[in-house]
C-alpha cells in the first residue's frame, strides 16, 4: 500500500504505551489520516509486554496490516523483541539514556533520543514517551501543530500539563528532524474530519443512539469497555447502569427491564455468556426484546482473556435448550458495531426476541478512525407492535395472540385492561401455562409455530448479502464477522496479482440467508472459508444451513489476528491444492518463554 | 408506589379465573389469599402490581394472582424483579418463590438484592423441602432430616435466612406463618409500604413431602415477637432472636430500620421521575451526539 505506514509502540503494562499510541492516532486523525490500531497485551496490570500496532494511511484501512516500519521502544524488551521486524526505510525511536540498541536490519534508522537532555533531569519518567512521540511525529512527516492540538484538547482543563507536554514533544520533534532522516514515504494530509473510536465505544454509543435505557453488566474482558462507557455517560444520557453480582443476574435483570418496555442491553464475553444462556431461552419463550453482546476472546473456559478468536459461534447458536427464537448478528467492522446496534434494537422490539451480537476482541478493543459525519446520524427507531395507551374499556387482551406474522401486540405492564403473566413454562395465547396440564399437544404445537413464524419476518427484513470483487471469479472467500477487514484487503491484493477471486462476508448468522447465500455460491469452483477458530465453526454452520461444504479452509487460532499476508499466502496454498491451511504468527516478537512448571525437573539452578 | 392516597378494594378483585393447583392443605394457599387481602387493603390497582416468581410449587403463584406477572427461571425472581422496578417505578413489585429457589439456586441474588436495596417485597414460601421434585433436602431442612436425597439423614447444616438477611443489610426482615393469616397480613402490608427491600420468610408447610415440619409442628412452636416485647428497631436484638429454633420459634418483624436508607431506585440519577418505561422519545439528540463525538477527536 502506498502512502501508509505501520507503527509499533511497545513497553510494559503501565509504561504509558497506550496513551502514546492514542495521541499518535489522534494526531493522524487531525490531519485527516485513517488509523487502525490493535494491541497485543497480556492479562497483567503492571509489567509484561504490550505491543500496539498502528496502521496509518491516507486511504481506507480495514485491518492492522503486515510489516512495521516505525517503532517506539519504551523499554529494552521491546527493542530486543521487535527491532528485526522493521522493514527497510523504517525508523526505531527510543530513549538513548536507558535503552541499548540492537543491530538494525538493513535500511532501518536507529534514532536514540537524549531524553534527559531534552526533557530536563527533573522531568517525570513518563515524559520520555512524549519526547519519543514528538520525535516519531517528526520522522513520519506529520505536522507538529496536529500533535500539539491533541494535547490542548486532551488536557484542556490543565494548562500546565498542556505546556509541559508540548515542550517535551517539541524538543523530541526538533531534535529528530535535525538529527535523523524523515522516512522515505512521509505521511501527508487529507481534508477528512475523523474521530478515533474503538469497537466497545461504538457498541455502547450505538446502543445509546438506538435508545437503550438500561444497561447491566459484570466486568469481563474484553467487554468491559462497554460497561465503562455506559457508566461514564449514563447520568448524562439517562441510562440506568447496574453492575450486577454475576452474569446470570445481569441477563435476568436486563430481561426484566425489557419486559417493561424499556430498551435494555447487556454485554459480556464467552464465560459470562455461558451463564446467560438459560435466560436467553426465557427471553425467547416470554417474547421479551433484549440485546445481548458477546465479545469473543480465546476459549474455551478462561482461555485467552486478552486474545482474539471467533470461537463462540457454536455457543451462540446453541445458547438455550429447545427451539428458541433469536437473531444472531456478527458485526463486520468497528464502524459496523455502531450501525448494528440500530438494527439490533429494532429487530428485538419488532420481533420480540433476544438479539445476540457476536463482537470480538479485535473489533471491541481495536481502534480505528471514522468520519465524524458517520457517527452524527439519528438512528431509525422501530418499536413494532406495542400498546402504550389504554382506552379505558374492559377488553379481552391476549398477550401471546396467534397472528399470521407470529408477532403479538405487546402491552406495556402498568396499563389497565391488559393484564397478563409471562411464563417460562409453555403457555397459551392468554399467557396461562399449559406445562402442568395432563397434556395439550394442539396448543403446544400452535404456540411453538406462532413463535417460530416470527423468524420468517426477520429473515425477510435482513439486508441481502453480496459478493465483493469480480462477480465472475470462480474462487470465493467466505468470512463471518470481523474477518471481513483482513479478507477484503487480501482479495484486493490477490486480484492485483492476477489471482481472480471475490469475497462473501456474512453478518447475519441466525436467521441464515440460505437462499441468497446458496445463489451466490452456486457454481463456484473454490469456496474458501477464512475464520478464527480451530474447528471451523462457521464452515460447519454454512454447511448446516446451505448444504455447501467449503472446498478449503483457512484458520487461525493462535490468539493473534490475521494479517493480510497470512490470508494472501494461505489462499495461494489452497490454489496449489491444499484444503486446510492453519496459519500462525511466527515472527520472533510473538514468542514468550516462561519458567518451567512445578512438574518439570530443573536442569539448571538459575531458574 | 405510594399507597397513601389509594382506597381499599376487595380481595376477590385479585383472584383470576385460574384456580391454584397446589395439593389440598398446602401452606401456599394461605400465602396467596393473605397477599390478595393485603394488596386489597392497601388499594393497589391490579395493573400497578408486578408479581415475579422463580420456579417451584410456590412460584406458580403469579398465575393465580390477578396482576401483571412474570413466572421466571429457577432462582432468578430477584434480578428479574429488580429489572422491572428499575424500568418502571410506578409498579409495586413483589418477588416470591420457595426456599430452594431463593436460598439454594438463587442465594447469590438474595444477598445482593438486600445489599442493593431495591424498593420491593420478597416473600419466600419456606417449607424446608423441595416439593415439586418430590421431596429432597433444601437449604432450610434441619440437620438429620430424612428426605429422598438424604435417606440416612441430612448431613448438612440448616440455613438461617433471618440472620442472613440481617447480616446482608436488609432493612425489613420478618417471618410469618401461613397458619396465622391475620398476623401474616400485617407483615405483608408493612413490607409493601416499607420504602426499600423487604424480606418475609413464611413458614408454608408442605403437606405431601415434609412429614416433619407440619402445620401442627409449627403451631406448637411459633410465638409472636411483638407479644414478647421485641423492639423491631433494634437490629442486635433481632439478630439475637433469629437464633431461636427448636421448641420456641419467633414470628413477626425481627427488624425494621427506623430510618430507612433511600432505595437504589430512588437514588439512581437515571431513575428520577416516573421511570424509564414511560420514555417513548428514544435515541440521542443532535447535541448529545455532538458532545460524544467531541470525545473522539
Amino acid at each position: 500500500m502506498e502512502n501508509e505506514i505501520i507503527v509499533g509502540i511497545g513497553g510494559a503494562a503501565g509504561d504509558g504505551g497506550a496513551s502514546t499510541a492514542d495521541n499518535l492516532a489522534l494526531t493522524c486523525a487531525r490531519q485527516g489520516l485513517n488509523v487502525y490500531n490493535y494491541t497485543s497485551y497480556q492479562s497483567l496490570i503492571r509489567g509484561g509486554h504490550s505491543w500496539i500496532r498502528q496502521r496509518i494511511s491516507a486511504g481506507k484501512v480495514t485491518n492492522v496490516g503486515d510489516q512495521v516500519q516505525g517503532m517506539i521502544a519504551l523499554n529494552q524488551d521491546t527493542m530486543d523483541r521487535h527491532l528485526q521486524e522493521l522493514k527497510s526505510g523504517g525508523v526505531c525511536v527510543y530513549n538513548g539514556d536507558k535503552v541499548k540498541p540492537g543491530k538494525a536490519p538493513e535500511g532501518v534508522q536507529l534514532c536514540p533520543l537524549p531524553v534527559f537532555e531534552l526533557a530536563g533531569k527533573d522531568a517525570l519518567p513518563i515524559m520520555q514517551n512524549t519526547v519519543a512521540l514528538g520525535a516519531l511525529t517528526g520522522l513520519l512527516g506529520l505536522e507538529f501543530e496536529s500533535l500539539s492540538s491533541v494535547f490542548e484538547h486532551t488536557f484542556k482543563k490543565k494548562p500546565q500539563v498542556v505546556k509541559a507536554n508540548i515542550e517535551a514533544a517539541k524538543s523530541g520533534f526538533d531534535f529528530a528532524k535535525k538529527t535523523y532522516k524523515v522516512v522515505s514515504n512521509p505521511l501527508g494530509k487529507t481534508g477528512a474530519k475523523l474521530a478515533m473510536v474503538h469497537g466497545n465505544n461504538m457498541l455502547a454509543f450505538g446502543a445509546a443512539n438506538a435508545g437503550c435505557k438500561v444497561y447491566c453488566a459484570y466486568p469481563m474482558s474484553p467487554a468491559t469497555g462497554v460497561l465503562h462507557w455506559m457508566a461514564g455517560h449514563g447520568k448524562d444520557l439517562g441510562i440506568c447502569v447496574r453492575q450486577v453480582e454475576d452474569e446470570i443476574g445481569v441477563a435476568n435483570m436486563t430481561i426484566g427491564a425489557g419486559q417493561m418496555g424499556v430498551r435494555a442491553m447487556c454485554a459480556t464475553s464467552g464465560g459470562g455468556f455461558a451463564l446467560m444462556t438459560e435466560a436467553i431461552g426465557m427471553a425467547s419463550i416470554m417474547e421479551i426484546p433484549v440485546v445481548m453482546i458477546n465479545v469473543m476472546r480465546g476459549g474455551p473456559s478462561t482461555g485467552l482473556p486478552t486474545k482474539q478468536e471467533q470461537g463462540d459461534l457454536n455457543q451462540a447458536i446453541g445458547a438455550s435448550q429447545g427451539d428458541f427464537q433469536r437473531v444472531i448478528i456478527a458485526p463486520t467492522s468497528i464502524a459496523d458495531c455502531y450501525t448494528t446496534m440500530e438494527e439490533a434494537f429494532n429487530y428485538a422490539e419488532k420481533y420480540q426476541m433476544p438479539v445476540l451480537i457476536l463482537s470480538d476482541l479485535l473489533m471491541s478493543e481495536g481502534h480505528m478512525t471514522l468520519e465524524t459525519s458517520f457517527l452524527d446520524r439519528q438512528f431509525k427507531i422501530e418499536r413494532g407492535e406495542m400498546i402504550f395507551e389504554d382506552d379505558g374499556k374492559p377488553k379481552t387482551y391476549l398477550r401471546y395472540k396467534d397472528t399470521p406474522s407470529g408477532v403479538s401486540p405487546r402491552a406495556i405492564p402498568g396499563l389497565p385492561n391488559h393484564l397478563y403473566v409471562s411464563a417460562t413454562d409453555e403457555h397459551d395465547e392468554d399467557g396461562v401455562t399449559i406445562s402442568d396440564v395432563y397434556t395439550d399437544p394442539i396448543t403446544r404445537k400452535k404456540v411453538v409455530d406462532k413463535r417460530e413464524r416470527k423468524m420468517a419476518g426477520v429473515l425477510n427484513e435482513l439486508p441481502k448479502p453480496t459478493l465483493v470483487g469480480p462477480a465472475d471469479a470462480d474462487t470465493t472467500i467466505v468470512t463471518y464477522g470481523s474477518t471481513w477487514g483482513v479478507a477484503s484487503e487480501a482479495v484486493e491484493r490477490l486480484n492485483k496479482e492476477g489471482i481472480k477471486c471475490n469475497h462473501l462476508s456474512v453478518k447475519y448468522l441466525v436467521p441464515f440467508q440460505e437462499k441468497e447465500v446458496t445463489e451466490l455460491l452456486k457454481n463456484k469452483k473454490k469456496i474458501i472459508v477464512v475464520e478464527m477458530n480451530k474447528g471451523g465453526q462457521f464452515a460447519r454452520h454454512l454447511r448446516a444451513e446451505t448444504g455447501i461444504t467449503a472446498h478449503a479452509n483457512v484458520r487461525k487460532y493462535d490468539g493473534e489476528p490475521f494479517e493480510p499476508k497470512h490470508v494472501v499466502n494461505a489462499i495461494k496454498e489452497v490454489l496449489k491444492g491444499k484444503n486446510l491451511v492453519e496459519v500462525s504468527s511466527i515472527e520472533p516478537g510473538w514468542r514468550t518463554p516462561h519458567p518451567p512448571g512445578p512438574g518439570v525437573l530443573s536442569t539448571s539452578s538459575t531458574h | 408506589m405510594s399507597t397513601a392516597t389509594l382506597v381499599a378494594r376487595e380481595a376477590k378483585q385479585y383472584k383470576p379465573e385460574v384456580p391454584p393447583d397446589w395439593c389440598p392443605g398446602c401452606g401456599d394457599y394461605g400465602v396467596l389469599t393473605v397477599l390478595q387481602r393485603a394488596v386489597a387493603e392497601l388499594g393497589i390497582p391490579n395493573e400497578k402490581l408486578m408479581v415475579v416468581s422463580g420456579i417451584g410449587c410456590s412460584s406458580n403463584l403469579p398465575g393465580f394472582f390477578k396482576s401483571y406477572g412474570m413466572h421466571s427461571l429457577h432462582g432468578r425472581s430477584l434480578p428479574v424483579a429488580t429489572g422491572t422496578k428499575m424500568a418502571n417505578h410506578e409498579m409495586t413489585v413483589i418477588a416470591c418463590g420457595g426456599d430452594g429457589d431463593g436460598f439454594g439456586i438463587g442465594q447469590g441474588h438474595f444477598i445482593h438484592s438486600m445489599r442493593r436495596n431495591v424498593n420491593m417485597t420478597y416473600i419466600v414460601m419456606d417449607n424446608e423441602i423441595y416439593g415439586l421434585t418430590t421431596g429432597q433436602t433444601s437449604p432450610t431442612s434441619e440437620k438429620g432430616m430424612k428426605t429422598k436425597s438424604t435417606p440416612n439423614g441430612n448431613p448438612e447444616g440448616q440455613l438461617n435466612p433471618i440472620a442472613l438477611a440481617l447480616a446482608a443489610g436488609c432493612g425489613f426482615v420478618a417471618r410469618g406463618f401461613s397458619g396465622d393469616i391475620n398476623h401474616l397480613k400485617s407483615l405483608y402490608t408493612q413490607a409493601i409500604q416499607y420504602p426499600g427491600f423487604a424480606f418475609i420468610d413464611v413458614f408454608s408447610p408442605c403437606v405431601t413431602f415434609n412429614k416433619q415440619n407440619t402445620f401442627g409442628w409449627f403451631k406448637e412452636r411459633v410465638y409472636k415477637l411483638e407479644e414478647k416485647g421485641h423492639n423491631p428497631g433494634d437490629w442486635a436484638s433481632g439478630m439475637e432472636r433469629s437464633k431461636e429454633w427448636g421448641t420456641q420459634i419467633p414470628i413477626g418483624v425481627f427488624y425494621k430500620n427506623p430510618t430507612p436508607q433511600p432505595s437504589i431506585d430512588a437514588e439512581d440519577p437515571a431513575l428520577q421521575g416516573k421511570g424509564l418505561a414511560t420514555i417513548q422519545n428514544l435515541g440521542l439528540t443532535k447535541d448529545q451526539r455532538k458532545k460524544l463525538i467531541e470525545e473522539y477527536i
